[in-house]
């Protein structure tokens, strides 16, 4: 197991007014976010525990496309991974954030 | 306990996503279709991260619920305790936490006596990583759940997951006051592999898919007694089979287990001599048992309400 931290500047506050959601379940190849809206507005961190060890970049990569295309601002979130792939990851990061600003996903 | 209820209420839930499919869902998605709109209150939530502590070390990625889903909410404006099993994280399978959120609710439900209980069973059986741990969850369910259904509380169990129900969650089963289970769900204590395992494939081959849905799947549990109500693979069917079954069950006392055991020996004394699920079809007097499986979900009610009507004086 590989545990991992980013924080991100973001844009902006992500919208709506809910405290948390939870998506995806922890599997080979899938992953679960908890988000949680319990930071500044500018901030985003991103909480890794990964069964995948040694892809701290893609890692790194995939959230910094997420926090700038998206602007998850006040939120942190924490990932229990499986071994996902990064197109699931990205899947799921906008999942979650679709969750918690009040959209069906 | 104030405090948790209060940041209980502000966790908001994952949208319920648009599948009808009961076996296509998640837990989650299970419990949000099964109950009134946005009545669910989650007890011990993800954000409680109150996870195994046995998975670490070996190495293995937790779930901030441990693959159990606890809490209540309300089924036509009426209160119900509910517990839903992950599947898709370890098959479902019993841990220490994930094992203990089920005790805790059985007994809360109880100390209160009058709120029946749904669990929607997912599971391979108890997890071999925290076997003890797991064997033991186990024993206190049932314990928990007889001891709420002696103070009078219905306890409804839900199978038509993908994972099924064995192992432990077989025993659990077996101790519900009904069941209700859709085609793709299977009901067995052993597995299909842990039988070829220890007894060879003569005894049973589990690739031989068709054989492990005859013998285990819910069609079988339906026709020889087993469940109380054969489900559709949607949501609302399971919620109608819930509702229905929550009205049906009976106080349970000794003459209910002296009728089950009776029911049992009758089982035997039936269908004792078959050696294929297909036999057992015929003895009960289906005269094409070969065209069962494939059968749609109306016609095989039809079938199996001729064929038997539901027992509801047992178990």
């Amino acid at each position: 197991m590989e545990t991992l931290n980013y924080r991100n500047k973001a844009q902006q506050r992500a919208k709506g007014t809910r405290s948390q959601a939870i998506v995806g379940v922890v599997a080979s190849g899938n992953l679960e976010v908890l988000v949680e809206r319990i930071l500044p507005d500018g901030e985003c961190e991103v909480d890794i525990r990964t069964a995948a060890e040694g892809f701290g970049d893609v890692w790194q990569a995939v959230i910094s496309d997420f926090v700038e295309r998206r602007s998850p601002g006040g939120l942190k979130l924490s990932i229990n991974d499986g071994g996902a792939r990064p197109d699931t990851v990205a899947l799921r990061l906008a999942q979650a954030l679709s969750a918690v600003e009040g959209d069906r996903t | 306990m104030s405090t948790l209820a209060l940041d209980n209420a502000q966790v908001e839930r994952q949208p319920f996503v648009s599948t009808d499919s009961w076996y296509e869902a998640s837990a989650r998605q299970r419990v949000e279709g099964l109950l009134d709109a946005n009545s669910f209150v989650e007890f011990l939530g993800p954000e409680a991260r109150e996870m195994s502590p046995h998975l670490s070390l070996f190495n293995l990625p937790e779930q901030f619920d441990d693959g159990m889903v606890v809490g209540w909410g309300r089924i036509d404006g009426a209160p119900v305790l509910v517990a839903a099993q992950e599947g898709r994280f370890m098959g479902g399978a019993f841990g220490e936490v994930h094992g203990a959120k089920l005790t805790g609710l059985l007994r809360a439900a109880r100390d209160i006596a009058s709120v029946p209980v749904l669990i929607l069973f997912d599971t391979g059986g108890v997890r071999l990583q925290e076997a003890n741990a797991g064997e033991l969850a186990i024993a206190e369910i049932m314990r928990a759940l007889m001891e709420a259904r002696f103070a009078g509380v219905p306890v409804v169990g839900l199978v038509g997951g993908r994972s099924g129900c064995y192992g432990g969650g077989g025993l659990i089963a077996g101790s519900c006051s009904a069941l209700a289970v859709s085609e793709q769900g299977r009901i067995s204590v052993s597995g299909p592999e842990v039988i070829e395992t220890n007894r060879g494939v003569e005894e049973f081959d589990s690739k031989d898919r068709a054989l492990v849905w005859r013998t285990m799947g819910g069609k079988h549990r339906r026709l020889i007694g087993g469940v109380d109500v054969f489900a559709d693979d949607t949501i609302e069917s399971f919620r109608d089979a819930a509702r229905y079954l929550i009205e049906l069950v009976p106080t349970l006392t000794l003459d209910t287990l002296e009728a089950e055991q009776a029911r049992l020996a009758q089982r035997i004394r039936d269908f004792g001599a078959c050696a294929d699920a297909l036999d057992v079809w015929r003895a009960l007097g289906a005269t094409e048992p070969e065209s069962i499986p494939a059968l749609s979900y109306e016609a095989f009610v039809a079938l199996a309400n001729r064929l038997q009507e539901p027992r509801h004086d047992a178990r």
